[in-house]
């Protein structure tokens, strides 16, 4: 009898209870993931605001408002006012076609939406040169007509809006095809006409989720380098976005401006990232309310 | 305003939804559209309200082609099988739509507007949800908002599908009677569908039965439980007890069961399949020299009548019999009784493929 009792004194689960360990494993799975955020995001976040404010606000104020720096901001914020509205209309009238109807071509369509995804935005660069640039298929017919797409501001709108393609439709689909067409018929049978039918049904339905797939746009719009850095030809205060003046300024060793600008883009994607967690709230809210066959 | 559907046929790629269907509404009558699942019930229904271009044929509305305008044109109240209330609108703003959408010379002002909602809210007797979103309330209350909201429009016409399709027994029945009055006093011409036979029976002034793409038969409630066309309709219509017999010259040979009366008589020899209803069924007892030709092999009490098994003492298929409490009490059966069973009247069709 003693050495058995001994025995399971030996044993570790003596010391620790079940429901002991299974908090012990949760907390050193939680500790694990926060660790890595912490190393990973939250510590390049604050590195990019402690260097941008290294020498003072002054220092960092005087850096973005420095002429080629608010070009620069002019530039993408313009950029993406080009390329989010006409990727909201292409979204829309995309998951419209895909969602509510049938036609021969739909699964292709839903793939092609997908590409800019699956590419590398180099490539997605790439291809407009080869298009519009001197040497592509239209240029010698652009030239003649003087019109300057590659490294100018149209070729870094379309570079933008191809990679940015995606963001709306892809939020949209899903959400368009739960909610089927059963309103838009009530509606039409109602005597609505179809515009009507898409601004007091469809709008309102889809409006959390349209707003979500804007946010994630606008955001990349913003950021996008690589397609932009390939069209751009990086032109100070003329043809660069924030992103590849950043890239510039810091090639130059000037860390303290590099940074500034650079803050500004680490600022959009927290105003974003807040901006989304609300509208994700919103958007289970009201898809948690849309059950058609809802308890009473 | 009488609505007429002449040789409308759908198909749906491989599926044929319709096959040339013909159907008669006149004025003022409530039809139902009766049929399982996969009939195309709610083909027709959705043809008639311009939903579904139809491959060929047309629609008539007081005698006046229908077909080249669209669902939104046609003016017909049309409630949907699961209500399709808009999600994001209150009971008001859903009820409201129809008059809101109309061409500005025809729309309504907004004082107007409000009465007219008001007026149709009481008149479903929800005039205390208005500011309710549809999530907020039970089905039996989304029934009535649909029907508030077809009903805004004024229309001449009104198609419902599966209206009491979602809902529980008890609200069903009251729902129903209060759509029958709510039909009448309206002065509208009501087609709906339905799957549910007592409901199309209780509610209907004609119904008619479909069954894969085509109207099987259309008459009234009574003249249909009575009187069916063919056996999918006697089938679809209640139970009915299918058994296989053979006709030798004006005679039926059968065992187990007399055959008082035939609806429909021998059409020829052979082979043939006699219908009978369980309880058109009568139970007699087996008397001390006679001793019944079937055997009770299974009772289960169904609230006021009795539902009894039966098989003929030769052989042949189990025969469902159902007769009133009272009944079964005076004849004191039990399971493994000795009974004759005489049908009062029974119909013969051909024995099907």
């Amino acid at each position: 009898m003693d050495s058995v009792t001994a025995f399971q004194y030996a044993e570790p689960e003596a010391f620790l209870s079940p429901r002991l360990r299974a908090a012990a494993v949760r907390w050193l799975l939680v500790g694990t993931a926060l660790a890595f955020l912490a190393l990973f995001l939250a510590l390049p976040l604050a590195a990019v605001f402690v260097e941008a404010l290294r020498q003072g606000f002054d220092a960092y104020l005087a850096a973005i408002v420095e002429p080629d720096a608010a070009a620069a901001i002019r530039l993408t914020v313009l950029v993406a006012a080009v390329a989010v509205p006409l990727n909201v209309v292409f979204g829309v009238i995309a998951a419209w076609a895909i969602a509510k109807f049938d036609f021969p071509g739909r699964s292709l369509l839903i793939t092609l939406i997908d590409l800019p995804f699956s590419v590398s935005p180099v490539i997605s660069g790439l291809v407009f040169v080869l298009l519009f640039g001197l040497q592509g298929w239209l240029g010698p017919w652009l030239q003649a007509h003087d019109v300057q797409i590659i490294f100018a501001v149209p070729g870094i709108v379309l570079a933008t809006v191809f990679v940015t393609f995606p963001f709306v439709a892809r939020e949209l689909i899903p959400l368009m095809q739960e909610q089927g067409t059963l309103e838009e018929e009530a509606a039409v049978v109602l005597g609505a006409g179809g515009w009507q039918v898409f601004r007091r049904v469809t709008l309102p339905n889809i409006k959390w989720g349209l707003l979500y797939g804007v946010l994630l746009c606008n955001a990349r719009a913003m950021g996008e380098f690589g397609a932009v850095s390939v069209v751009s030809g990086h032109i100070r205060g003329l043809t660069n976005t924030m992103p590849l003046h950043v890239e510039i300024l810091y090639n130059e060793y000037n860390f303290v401006a590099s940074f500034a600008v650079a803050s500004l883009l680490a600022l959009l994607a927290l105003v974003t990232l807040v901006a989304k967690s609300l509208v994700e709230w919103r958007l289970g809210e009201t898809r948690g309310a849309s059950q058609p066959d809802g308890a009473p | 305003m009488s609505i007429e559907v002449l040789g409308v046929a759908k198909r749906f790629g491989d599926f044929t939804a319709l096959h040339e269907v013909d159907l008669k509404v006149e004025t003022g009558e409530l039809v139902a559209l009766l049929g399982p699942s996969g009939s195309g019930k709610t083909t027709l229904l959705r043809v008639i309200a311009g939903l579904e271009q139809p491959d060929a044929g047309d629609v008539l509305f007081d005698g006046a082609s229908a077909v080249a305008r669209g669902a939104r044109d046609r003016g017909v109240g049309f409630v949907f099988q699961h209500y399709a209330l808009f999600r994001h609108m209150t009971v008001f703003d859903n009820v409201a739509f129809g008059l809101r959408v109309r061409p500005r010379g025809e729309r309504p002002g907004a004082a107007e507007i409000r009465s007219r909602v008001a007026a149709l809210l009481r008149l479903v007797q929800i005039d205390r949800l208005a500011a309710r979103y549809p999530a907020e309330l039970s089905g039996g209350q989304r029934q009535r908002v649909a029907l508030a909201r077809a009903l805004a429009i004024e229309p001449k016409v009104l198609l419902l599908d599966e209206p009491f399709g979602a809902l529980d027994a008890q609200v069903r029945k009251d729902l129903r009677r209060w759509l029958r009055r709510l039909h009448d006093e309206m002065h509208m011409t009501s087609v709906f569908v339905t799957h549910d036979q007592e409901e199309a029976l209780e509610l209907a002034d004609r119904v008619a039965v479909m069954g894969q793409g085509r109207v099987e038969q259309i008459d009234t409630p009574d003249a249909i439980y009575d009187r069916p066309a063919n056996p999918f309709v006697y089938q679809f219509l209640g139970n009915v007890n299918r058994l296989p017999c053979v006709v030798v010259g004006d005679r039926v040979e059968l065992s187990g069961i007399f055959v008082d009366r035939l609806d429909r008589p021998p059409n020829g020899e052979g082979d043939a399949v006699l219908f009978v209803r369980p309880s058109e069924i009568d139970l007699l007892p087996g008397s001390a020299g006679l001793d019944g030709d079937a055997v009770v092999r299974f009772v289960a009490f169904t609230g006021p009548t009795v539902r009894l098994e039966v098989a003929p003492a030769n052989g042949g298929p189990l025969i469902e019999v159902e007769v009133p409490k009272q009944a079964y009490r005076a004849l004191d059966l039990r399971v493994g009784s000795r009974v004759f069973l005489r049908a009062r009247r029974a119909a013969l069709f051909p024995p099907m493929p």
